[in-house]
């Protein structure tokens, strides 16, 4: 079942397109990986997805069940919420206000919702935690169970590991393994990790400014533009 | 001690004292709540700013010979507030250089306005009520006590009803949009609020305090709580003590009411600063 359908979208922001032509789509249970260059439009990409930027020409089709409430969104940590003064729970509970409706207040299933996706990435011991106290690898895992709340079908990741070290960063991309395979979610993330992007995906979408991949992972590594970019992944690594 | 509650019987004796008790620590309670808010999403200086603009609203309204000035300087300021609280995002002059022109321009046009069109004789003495406050607070009326209790129901159920979503978009407005939640329409909400928190305060401490009353509360609360509930309600308690107690010092030591309560709300954070974290 298809979920996510881009038909020749261009993307784009203040009337300035920086995507042309984009066609893709995600399938039901897939694992999709957005890589690329830095101002390629990646995050652009994503917040299309969301709902949170139009695209400039053409339409993001969800289909399959799928709607727009009910999309799990792991965005890029901003600066404001490191200091925030709020426990674990306020913030996964408020991953929930997408199924309230018109309710101004959390009701029992919400708060079972919220429990059972703290236990499931192992933070119900945080609970009552100030957010603020913890760890980097801690937080991400948070704002995931967060997006748990509100994701039915499907998960959309920002850059998961940003600013996590090697071990958390692992812990993370196993999480979201796990996700994908025992719990059936559809992921779809953006990385910058392409080792791990080749490791994890079924499917990789690679946005260059000159040229546009969207293919399998297979298909992706002995591709001409998959084998550039691994290959220099791994001269920096040399260098370092 | 017993002096202090004759005298205070005494003063608690004329209803205009009552009246501005009653309108100073419901304000409290109003700018505490959106306070909190507005610290977060590093908008400490709206304050400031609205209140500026709402005093360039009022000089308007006075030389204009507007027989409530409410109704000029509540719909500017509101408009402002829409403007300034979404300019942080998008717009081509960033959010803190807007508010900081939006501030000084405003004061300027206002103080021009009082000078070349005097309403009354004594000009600065306008100007510094305005400013500080000064008596007004003390020649409040009946109708001024309802209407401002009014509108504090108003914006304290607004709080309750939209509290977590008001949470959700404070803490990401990404996420919160994601979901469904309305983001648009509730900082427009959250424009609004704030300015007529910022107009019943404006008589009340005058507009160059009104930060104190939005920042402090959430600040020293902030020093010692570590959930966004607690922060909310601390906040409130907070601003409400102080104001009550700056208002019956300022009655006892006949000092001017609005820095008498930013005075209470700056030892008050000194004490939140040195307590212990929760």
């Amino acid at each position: 079942m298809e979920y996510i359908k881009c038909n020749n979208i261009a993307l784009g922001y203040d009337g300035k397109i920086i995507l042309e032509d984009l066609s893709f789509s995600v399938e039901s249970g897939d694992y999709l990986c957005i890589v690329g260059e830095n101002g390629a439009g990646k995050s652009t990409l994503m917040k299309t997805l969301v709902g949170l930027s139009k695209s400039v020409s053409g339409e993001v089709k969800l289909s399959g069940g799928v709607s727009r409430k009910e999309i799990g969104y792991l965005p890029q940590q901003m600066e404001l919420q490191r200091d925030f003064p709020a426990t674990v729970w306020e913030i996964v509970l408020s991953g929930c206000l997408g199924s309230c409706g018109i309710k101004p207040f959390f009701g029992a299933a919400e708060k079972r919702l919220a429990s059972e996706n703290l236990r499931k990435l192992g933070i119900d011991g945080l609970k009552n935690s100030c957010y603020r106290n913890l760890s980097g690898g801690q937080q991400q895992r948070v704002l995931l169970a967060r997006a748990l709340c509100a994701a039915k079908k499907l998960l959309l990741l920002d850059e998961p590991a940003a600013g996590l070290d090697p071990v958390a960063t692992n812990e993370m991309y196993h999480m979201i393994m796990d996700l994908n395979k025992q719990e059936g979610l559809t992921v779809v993330m953006v990385s910058h990790d392409i080792k791990a992007a080749v490791n994890h995906a079924k499917h990789i979408l690679h946005l260059g400014n000159a040229e546009v991949f969207f293919g399998t992972t297979a298909e992706y590594v002995m591709s001409k533009v998959g084998k550039a970019f691994l290959n220099s992944g791994k001269c920096g690594r040399c260098e370092e | 001690m017993s002096s202090i509650i004759t005298s205070l019987s005494y003063y608690f004796s004329f209803p205009f004292v009552r009246y501005a008790l009653i309108v100073g620590v419901l304000v409290a309670l109003c700018s505490a709540l959106f306070g909190v808010i507005l610290v977060l999403r590093r908008f400490s200086f709206i304050g400031d700013g609205l209140s500026h603009a709402a005093f360039g609203a009022l000089a308007v309204s006075t030389v204009l010979g507007v027989s409530n000035e409410l109704y000029v300087v509540l719909p500017v300021t509101a408009v402002l507030a829409v403007i300034l609280l979404r300019a942080g995002q998008k717009r081509k002059v960033r959010g803190d250089a807007a508010l900081a022109m939006v501030s000084v321009g405003a004061l300027a046009i206002g103080y021009l306005l009082l000078n070349v069109f005097p309403a009354s004789a004594n000009v600065s003495g306008d100007v510094c009520s305005t400013l500080f406050g000064a008596t007004s607070i003390l020649t409040l009326t009946p109708l001024d006590v309802t209407v401002c209790a009014v509108l504090s129901a108003l914006v304290i159920l607004l709080f309750v009803l939209f509290y977590n979503r008001i949470f959700a978009v404070t803490f990401d407005e990404n996420f919160a949009e994601g979901t469904g939640v309305r983001t648009e329409l509730l900082n427009t909400v959250i424009a609004v609020v704030t300015a007529v928190i910022i107009v019943l305060a404006m008589k009340f401490v005058g507009s160059l305090l009104i930060s104190a009353l939005i920042v402090f509360p959430a600040l020293s609360a902030m020093r010692v709580y570590r959930s966004f509930r607690s922060v909310v309600v601390c906040a409130a308690i907070v601003s409400v003590g102080c104001a009550a107690l700056g208002i019956v010092a300022s009655v006892l030591c006949s000092t001017p009411v609005g820095p008498s309560i930013v005075i209470v709300n700056i030892l008050c954070f000194a004490v939140f600063s040195v307590l212990k974290p929760v």
